[in-house]
């Protein structure tokens, strides 16, 4: 008991800190296919880009210019997002949008070649090695209590869930009482009157891919500064561990997303804990297929009646 | 030139500069600044070149855009052909007495190409019973590949069983696990479908790369057998006591070539069956199933048919298929190893399917042929291949999504 | 009024010889639904249904848009698992069980929107119909035995035979989906009783028929019972039809049964007319 409770705590922090990570991922893939139907396979790459461009900026700028940190790292953060989002919208404008309408097969195919396409992309252009991120936020806040209760929180897994929680209020407060917002929910729940009503439903579309691309980036960016080293192959398993979590909470449901992204996160950690670390990928797909057979619905989907 | 431009030169000029400004501010962190590991530190190196010559192309490309499309629609360019049964039935013979004369003729280099081409001959015209006729998307294919490889591989290794004995054994298992795998999955609606089937493919991967004690894990296998001819050796000297091989039996001087041909014909042989069995599917009820079942499921259901043994017929013979190629694979090579059975398998191997038309079996040859040549030929762009290769996914299904040959089904007729 | 070594085996009916039947219902029972319920979410779409289906019967359900007519359809088809109630066909319970296993017992059904298979031929279709029937196994489709080729070649002669019926046969090899509307509704049904059905739900067989077709499917609809042994539950909107072909009408509003009986009796209830007020 003395070794089990602070063993749990800190497993705890590293799976809600993970789980943030595909919190962030998992939105994107839920709002696309809220919206239009459509599983953007591209997107795990969108977060490998913007991790990326995280570290291009971050090095631009330069540790050593003198700059105060939360500076520095405000300044990466926000040019990885915006780049990041161009990024977003870009794919969507020549990969998928010419292909709306047409059978469901097609786009998901095309997806697949673009995220064929931007893995090498970026193996070409920065190299296919691991690029080692300079440590940036180090330290950790440690915690104890009497008997042996230690735990030890790095300063970087709190910015991460921080710093996710912060965005995931601020975007269901967007989504629930902007304008914008309200237009994306209108889409998601039925396009074609949307469109006669009047809202530019390609200019939603394209918002719901930067904002998808742009919550990614954030993500990306966060991992670069915890793990510590990147490679162009970090979003395909990522992505599919995203599309994972957006499924476990409901897909088309973004606090779904969230906790989707949560429960992963969780499993996945305490199972790397008692399970050999190879095997830590195989839960993922292991709980993909598992939901899929069981309740395809997700945790807060609702369960759809097919149309005789 | 001013008349080319519908919303007027000005507009078009504006638009395309922000699409090169745009294009410049993707390019540039990923092309045009390079991350260098310089000691302990990380530098970057500015090379400007490929972002100016990007932003360049995409300014060219949206000024040409509007002439271009005027031109296209005024050139009448010859439809691409949409080949009637007979005339597909004329190409494949034609096909098929090249494919017999080729490894009497060509080097040896050639015919090993050759080999490997109709190994994913056999792929694409096993996927494209799942994808093509039954309308199935499996991504997780290359899972069933490399069961049929692991197969031949471990029974030999651990039992030495010989080719001939592990080929339809092979085959046999990769079929379970498509039954198995089938079972559960294949009632799920056609993306989500996508992902489990990749999941699955995913998982058999990582188990074997997992399972070191069994599996040899990274390492995979090796020292894996070529198969005999008919039971007779081929290679230079007997390798048991007082027996015969192959070259000594004809009374001919050993020559690796043998072997290569011998492969080649092995491996027409299956590519030849695959197609004489998908080639009947279509014209048994099984395959009018499939075809119904892609139209109209519900209709199939209130017909008595049950959508999910219809489907898992589909998904168990095609992944018998790909157990024969992978056994074969794996007696080929000599050795495998997770590393030969990623995602990326499973995405050429369904690019093969898609480029040459879902469902038309002369395209799929076609496209086999094509997409495992053309890198042959263009090694000097090695690096690019994958590039090029979601390059062309992508546009293929803007241009033309139903491929390269689209099918023309057999129809049932009713004679007058 | 009929003995019972006179009902016809509707199953031994196949290829064309017409089997002299009674013109009015056996009186046994063929489908029987009692209690009938199906809730969707917080929508009770049918509450309470009961009604039997008697053997060589022709049995409509009329009731203003919203009733819950097809609703009642997809439960007895097994389409949807209905939240209550039971349904009995030839004494033995359906309910819960999936619609292709319905299929198979001898329920087939229609649909308001036409569900044939677009790109087969119409040839095709009845082919694919027959895909239960067709014994021959893999090995033998694979070497087209003897016995392959028999089996087809029945099959095609009995599909030319219902083209015939429904007057489709020289439009046998056209795309299903490049039918004229009404030809595709006549296909539909010929699929249909292709499967040698029992019981033959047809939904809205009339709808965007013009009147001259719609005689004809009064003609079909009655020929069909008569000469195969079937019997029709139909969902209809057309009044003239309903009253014309029908041995008792079951009439819904709000998803509950609002009155049952033999035409002449329903058309005069307050409680129908009320329901009806304007519609003809």
């Amino acid at each position: 008991m003395n070794e089990f409770l602070p063993q749990f705590t800190q497993q705890l922090v590293n799976g809600l800190s993970l789980g943030a990570i595909y919190a962030l991922i998992a939105i994107g893939y839920t709002m696309v296919y809220g919206i239009i139907g459509m599983i953007n396979f591209a997107h795990g790459e969108i977060y490998m880009i913007g991790a990326y461009i995280g570290l291009v900026t971050l090095t631009a700028i330069g540790v050593q210019s003198g700059l105060p940190l939360p500076l520095v790292l405000a300044g990466a953060v926000i040019v990885a997002v915006l780049v990041t989002g161009l990024y977003g919208y870009a794919v969507e404008r020549v990969a998928y949008r010419p292909l709306r309408g047409g059978p469901r097969l097609v786009p998901l195919i095309s997806a697949i070649g673009m995220s064929i396409f931007l893995q090498n992309y970026v193996q070409i252009g920065q190299g296919a090695r691991d690029v080692s991120v300079p440590l940036m936020v180090s330290g950790a806040f440690e915690f104890s209590m009497g008997g042996g209760f230690n735990v030890t929180v790095p300063y970087s897994r709190l910015l991460i869930v921080g710093t996710t929680l912060v965005l995931m209020i601020a975007l269901t407060m967007f989504i629930g009482y902007s304008r914008i917002g309200r237009a994306c929910r209108a889409c998601a729940q039925d396009m074609r009157m949307a469109n006669l009503l009047g809202i530019d439903t390609n200019k939603v579309i394209s918002f719901t891919f930067i904002l998808g691309a742009m919550l990614a980036a954030v993500g990306g960016v966060l991992i670069a500064l915890t793990v510590g080293k990147l490679n162009p192959f970090i979003g395909f398993i990522a992505g599919i561990k995203a599309f994972t979590a957006a499924v476990l909470g409901g897909i088309g449901s973004i606090p779904g997303a969230m906790l989707g992204g949560v429960l992963l996160g969780l499993a996945e950690t305490f199972a790397a804990g008692y399970l050999p670390s190879e095997y830590k990928d195989v839960v993922a797909f292991a709980l993909l297929v598992l939901i899929l057979l069981f309740r395809p619905t997700g945790l807060l989907g609702k369960p759809d009646v097919e149309k005789v | 030139m001013a008349s080319a431009y519908p919303q007027g030169f000005a507009a078009q000029l504006k638009y395309a500069s922000i699409a090169a400004v745009l294009t410049a501010i993707l390019v540039t962190p990923i092309f045009g600044l390079h991350l260098l590991r310089v000691g302990y530190r990380i530098e970057l190196q500015a090379d400007w070149t490929p972002v100016l010559l990007a932003a360049l192309a995409v300014f060219v490309f949206q000024m040409l855009r509007p002439a271009m499309a005027r031109q296209l629609k005024a050139v009448p360019w010859p439809a691409m052909p949409q080949i009637q049964p007979d005339q597909q039935r004329k190409a494949t013979l034609a096909l098929l007495v090249v494919a017999l004369v080729w490894p009497f003729i060509g080097s040896r280099g050639a015919v090993d190409i050759a080999t490997l081409a109709l190994i994913y001959v056999v792929l694409g015209l096993g996927l494209n019973i799942v994808v093509g006729f039954a309308g199935l998307l499996d991504l997780g294919y290359v899972g069933f590949y490399a069961v049929g490889g692991y197969t031949y591989a471990l029974l030999n290794s651990y039992f030495g069983l010989s080719f001939w004995v592990c080929l339809p054994i092979a085959g046999g298992m990769a079929a379970l696990f498509g039954f198995l795998l089938g079972f559960p999955v294949l009632r799920l609606r056609g993306d989500y479908l996508a992902i489990v089937t990749l999941g699955f493919g995913e998982i058999i991967r990582l188990l074997l790369n997992n399972m070191t004690t069994i599996t040899g894990g990274p390492d995979g296998v090796s020292g894996i057998p070529k198969p005999s001819v008919f039971g007779i050796e081929m290679a230079r000297s007997a390798s048991t006591e007082g027996g015969t091989t192959f070259h000594e039996m004809l009374g001919m001087d050993y020559d690796g070539m043998h072997m290569v041909i011998f492969l080649y014909l092995l491996a027409l042989l299956l590519a030849g069956i695959t197609l004489f069995v998908s080639n009947r599917l279509v014209r048994m009820p099984i395959g009018r199933a499939w075809e119904a079942l892609r139209d109209d499921e519900i209709a199939c259901r209130s017909l008595g048919l049950s959508p999910t043994k219809v489907k898992l017929s589909a998904f168990t013979l095609g992944a018998m298929f790909a157990g024969f190629a992978g056994s074969f694979f794996a007696a080929r090579q000599g050795l495998v190893n997770p590393e030969s059975f990623t995602f990326i398998e499973s995405a050429l191997i369904l690019a093969i399917v898609v480029l040459g038309g879902m469902g038309s079996q002369l395209g799929v040859i076609l496209a086999a042929i094509l997409l495992t040549v053309l890198p042959e030929l263009a090694r000097g762009f090695a690096e690019y291949r994958m590039l090029i290769f979601g390059l062309v996914m992508v546009l293929m299904m803007i241009w033309r999504p139903q491929g390269l040959l689209p099918a023309t089904r057999p129809h049932l007729e009713l004679p007058r | 009024m009929n003995a019972p070594d006179q009902v016809i085996d509707a199953r031994a009916v196949g290829s064309g010889s017409p089997v002299t039947a009674a013109p009015s219902a056996t009186g046994k029972s063929l489908l029987t639904v009692s209690g009938l319920q199906m809730r969707f979410g917080g929508l009770l779409a049918v509450d309470g249904v009961e009604f039997d289906v008697r053997e060589g019967e022709v049995f409509a359900i009329i009731g203003p848009n919203g009733a819950g007519k097809t609703t009642v359809f997809n439960c007895v088809g097994g389409f949807y698992q209905p939240t209550a109630g039971n349904v009995l066909l030839d004494g033995n319970r359906i309910d819960g069980l999936p619609s292709h296993l319905v299929a198979r017992r001898g329920l087939v059904r229609t649909f308001q929107n036409i569900r044939l298979f677009k790109s087969l031929t119409a040839v095709e279709n009845l082919m694919v119909a027959q895909h239960q029937e067709m014994k021959s196994g893999l090995l033998a489709g694979l070497f087209s035995t003897p016995a392959f080729r028999k089996s087809e070649h029945e099959a095609l002669t009995r599909a030319a035979f219902w083209l015939e019926r429904v007057g489709l046969r020289d439009l046998a090899n056209r795309e299903a989906g490049t039918l004229a509307y009404g030809h595709q509704r006549r296909l539909e049904i010929a699929r249909c009783m292709i499967t040698r059905p029992r019981l033959l739900m047809l939904d809205e067989p009339a709808a965007g028929l013009n009147p001259q077709e719609k005689v004809e499917l009064q003609m079909l609809i009655d020929q069909l019972r008569r000469e195969h042994g079937v019997s029709v539950l139909l969902i209809e909107h057309d009044m003239n039809l309903v009253m014309g072909i029908s041995d008792r009408i079951l009439v819904m509003e709000y998803g509950k049964p609002i009155a049952t009986g033999v035409p002449e009796v329903v058309r005069n209830d307050p409680r129908v007319v009320k329901a009806y007020l304007g519609e003809e």
